[in-house]
């Protein structure tokens, strides 16, 4: 039989980026433990919609832990308490009975709040403008396996390249920097023989953005490992940083 | 109207060729006179926006989300096809062209599907150079799996994220494009009408999303790329956000709509286990190259799985088929997990879900190797359902995947509008009546990289486009439009909520127009979404207002035009007197249980045009010729 449980919301109801905000408190009660976070906040917009309430405006959409849309801070934590979980993956068998949740959006200068949970994450696509590619135009490619690539390369890459962009690095970080977001690309990319030409450009002028950007900087704080729905491991922060020097150092980048 | 394909003539391996050649070009210097609009930012939008950037137009690209790498191609596990044959094992374009023919029950149209299984092999070379993070052997080359429908290992894939990686390749080469200023980037909003001027696709109207300000956007062309319609089912593994609308809108302005009574039901996803459910999660495909399906061979047998001993339980997929076994397509699996359930035999606490088994794989390989395959499938339905999968069987069943139906395009894929192009799931070409699994990555790319970027060029030159501007009077006709239908639903004030009548919808459609149908079923299904349809517009409640940020209304909207679009599925396959591939009508089947095609009478493509509110939709019939394959029943025995 399907176990439910009442709880105690305690939300943050914003309504415009200029307007002020506050935490309100909603009941959430019967709630099946096999449902999903998201799930539960559905339940309780539900209900504010019948009563003629606003519903609480939250930003999600593949709903299977890869889109990166979803996230809000749970309880002091981005994407709540387990490891390596989406909020859309969290599920409602991690808590208790009574519990109370609080629930706030991405708190970040660089992250402007739009409504409620809702926030403006565009910077961080004006970071991946700034260099997280390669340049090569459709058509310019030679065949796929005229580059073998070691298998451990590969992988290496391939743990960085599996972020999801969400922002849960930035809210977790007491400095709100996007260096895990950013190095996590500069590292897939550095990693790769296809990287290599643009390796300093990409360096320097993906950080000379992220700082333009308002982010602040990396103390190795390491909070944002620690929060990272998809666990990307902070060395890719350390391969960042010998990136910069590099190009600093052996490259006319500037 | 008169629906002429434009499939050049010659033979099959030369036309793409050839076509290519006789298409007019556009300058380099001329390229930049013209602006191109694209809706959504999947594979097929992401891939076109930056192809069209690289040649030099300008680009206005649109995408529902926050961002244009949210798009849920990014929920693609397995892997994408080729034919490269790095595996040695006799593959080539003819045999993907075949099996992706077959596999879509021949319903799909020869020259595009030749033409795909072309570009396949520049797609693999174009992601990585891109520095897509495929999954590569001990000497650094490639690798390559299984997929269902076919018995060579042509499947390249990044673990079980290959949708992801391929996305963010094109989304990296897109936003290339943005920061060199050749691309205009619009997140955040929702298409909700094309503007038609002397028969031309001449721009669209928007929502912003977090004003709610209607805007307008005047181009020489539209390119539609926003997805499928599976979310008419309310359940499906489509995102929230997927929805018809764009295409719809389009088809109440003139474009045919193909096939729609085409919709996939992929046969591994996670069953359904509450009310409250919001949507489905699929376990991918890659997953039967390891796992064997099998249910107790006694019905009502309720021991834990691990008790259940060899001789009592049927891997019947292994059974029935020997020769593709566990991986044959996804339209025969699905039914035959549903006809396992229908006989009592159906495991877990519904029933309504039979085992993918690991044991033996994990015996044969070890645990590592498995891991290193599915890791993060496994982790992920293990999020879900607090089971443990390396030790007890997967629990899965049939859900709603993908839409082969979709917009009718011609060889160009330009649709019944002139200058409205529709690519990827959102129009109907390549896969007939049934996708092949790791084909819609492919498709997506094939028609952003490497179709569209030649024959829209074509459609350019050889047209004489009238100079306009976003203040022509048919944009504010489409404006007027638009406001109308907001304040509507915003002042309708009823009882229910949209979801509400989403989820209804959604069993309407699951119950009467699921994974098999007939002809009574389908009318009462038709007139029950008819009586919903009309409560909907007058007992929804849409909260909030029409100049914020408010979801409800964004997906008030939604839910209006599937509830409109519900029917004309309805009326598509109560139209197509046949079962073949994913449509299933039980009145046409074997004796062994498959469905039974009708090759004398609908050999065709069956496209549907608007003809004004609560009138019945004209049928117009595109035939498809076979001159290259032979028409057989389809066997994986």
């Amino acid at each position: 039989m399907t176990k439910t449980i009442n709880l105690t919301l305690k939300i943050w109801r914003q309504k415009g980026p200029e307007a002020k905000g506050k935490l309100e408190t909603y009941k959430a009660n019967d709630i099946p433990t096999d449902m999903s976070f998201l799930e539960m906040i559905d339940v309780v917009n539900e209900k504010l919609t019948l009563e003629g309430k606003e519903p609480v405006a939250f930003d999600h959409d593949c709903r299977e832990g890869i889109c990166g849309m979803c996230g809000t801070v749970v309880n002091g934590r981005p994407h709540g308490s387990e490891k390596g979980t989406t909020l859309c993956q969290l599920h409602m068998r991690h808590f208790s009975d009574n519990d109370t949740i609080v629930i706030e959006p991405w708190r970040s200068r660089a992250f402007p709040i739009i409504k409620d949970l809702v926030v403006d994450r565009s910077a961080l696509d004006k970071i991946i403008q700034a260099g997280g590619f390669i340049s090569v135009n459709t058509g310019n490619a030679q065949d796929a396996n005229a580059i073998p690539i070691p298998q451990e390369t590969a992988e290496l890459a391939m743990d960085a390249a599996a972020c999801i962009g969400c922002g849960a690095c930035v809210a977790a970080c007491p400095n709100a920097s996007a260096m895990l977001f950013l190095s996590a690309k500069v590292s897939q990319l550095a990693l790769l023989p296809q990287g290599k030409p643009e390796a300093a450009r990409r360096a320097v002028s993906m950080v000379r953005e992220m700082d333009r950007l308002g982010f602040g900087n990396c103390s190795n704080e390491t909070e944002c490992e620690a929060e990272c729905p998809k666990e990307i491991s902070i060395t890719n922060i350390a391969r960042l940083n010998r990136e910069f020097y590099k190009a600093g150092f052996f490259s006319s980048e500037k | 109207m008169q629906l002429d394909a434009k499939i050049p003539g010659g033979p099959l391996a030369g036309k793409w060729d050839r076509y290519r050649f006789e298409l007019k070009l556009v300058s380099p210097a001329n390229k930049r006179k013209f602006k191109i609009i694209v809706v959504g930012t999947g594979l097929a939008g992401g891939s076109a926006s930056a192809s069209l950037a690289e040649l030099g137009y300008n680009v206005k690209t649109f995408c529902i989300q926050d961002s244009p790498r949210r798009a849920h191609s990014i929920a693609a596990q397995g892997g994408i096809n080729a034919a490269k044959n790095y595996t040695n094992e006799g593959d080539s374009i003819w045999r993907l062209f075949y099996d992706t023919v077959k596999g879509g029950d021949f319903r799909a149209r020869e020259a595009n599907v030749y033409r795909l299984a072309q570009v396949s092999n520049n797609i693999i070379d174009q992601c990585v150079a891109q520095g897509i993070p495929f999954a590569r052997d001990y000497g650094g080359l490639l690798a390559n799996r299984s997929f269902g429908g076919s018995q060579v290992q042509r499947t390249f894939y990044a673990r079980g994220q290959t949708g992801q990686q391929l996305l963010l390749g094109a989304y990296s080469a897109l936003m290339r494009q943005v920061g060199a200023g050749k691309v205009e980037m619009f997140p955040r909003r929702e298409m909700l009408d094309i503007v038609v001027i002397n028969g031309q696709a001449r721009g669209i109207v928007v929502r912003n999303l977090i004003t709610g300000k209607i805007e307008t956007h005047a181009s020489d062309a539209v390119v539609l790329c926003t997805g499928g319609y599976g979310n008419v089912f309310f359940l499906s593994t489509n995102a929230m956000s997927s929805n018809v609308t764009a295409a719809f809108r389009a088809y109440k302005k003139g474009a045919c709509f193909a096939n729609p009574c085409f919709t996939q039901i992929h046969p591994t996803c996670i069953p359904v286990h509450g009310s409250y459910q919001s949507k489905l999660t699929l376990m991918s495909e890659s997953l039967r190259n390891d796992g064997r399906v099998w249910v107790p061979k006694n019905p009502g047998d309720k021991r834990f799985p691990r008790q259940i001993p060899e001789s009592e339980r049927d891997y019947y997929l292994e059974n029935k088929y020997p020769s593709f076994g566990n991986l044959v397509p996804r339209d025969v699996a699905s039914r035959n997990s549903k006809e396992q359930c229908d006989m009592g035999k159906g495991v877990g606490e519904t029933g309504l879900a039979v085992y993918l088994d690991f044991e033996d794989a994990i015996k044969r390989h070890g645990r590592d190797v498995i891991e290193k395959k599915y890791g993060n499938l496994f982790q992920m339905y293990e999020k879900i359902t607090a089971q443990n999968p390396y030790e007890t069987p997967m629990m899965i069943y049939p859900a709603v995947h993908y839409a082969m139906g979709g917009l009718w395009v011609d060889y160009n894929l330009m649709s019944s509008i002139d200058g409205l192009f529709v690519l990827g799931e959102a129009n109907f070409s390549d896969h007939g009546a049934n996708r092949l699994g790791a084909s819609a990555l492919m498709q997506g790319l094939a028609d952003g990289y490497f179709v569209l970027p030649y024959t829209i060029g074509g459609y350019l030159a050889g047209t004489s486009l009238e100079k306009i501007t976003a203040g022509h009077p048919a944009f504010r006709e489409s404006v007027e439009i638009v406001n109308n239908s907001i304040e509507k639903l915003l002042s309708i004030n009823g009882k229910r909520t949209v979801d509400d009548f989403h989820r209804q919808l959604g069993h309407i459609m699951w119950d009467y127009c699921g994974m098999s149908r007939n002809d009574e079923g389908l009318k009462k299904g038709r007139k029950l979404i008819q009586q919903l349809g009309e409560e909907f517009w007058e007992n929804v409640l849409v909260p909030g207002s029409d100049k914020d940020f408010n979801q409800s209304l964004e997906r008030a909207g939604r839910v209006a035009d599937f509830l409109e679009f519900a029917e004309l599925l309805i009326i598509d396959a109560l139209a197509r007197k046949e079962s073949c591939g994913a449509h299933f009508n039980e009145a046409y089947q074997t004796k062994e249980n498959e469905a039974m095609r009708d090759d004398k009478n609908f050999c065709h493509v069956s496209a549907w045009e608007f003809a004004g509110k609560n009138k019945e939709p004209v049928f117009h019939k595109e035939e498809l010729k076979f001159e290259n394959v032979e028409l057989s029943q389809r066997s994986y025995k």
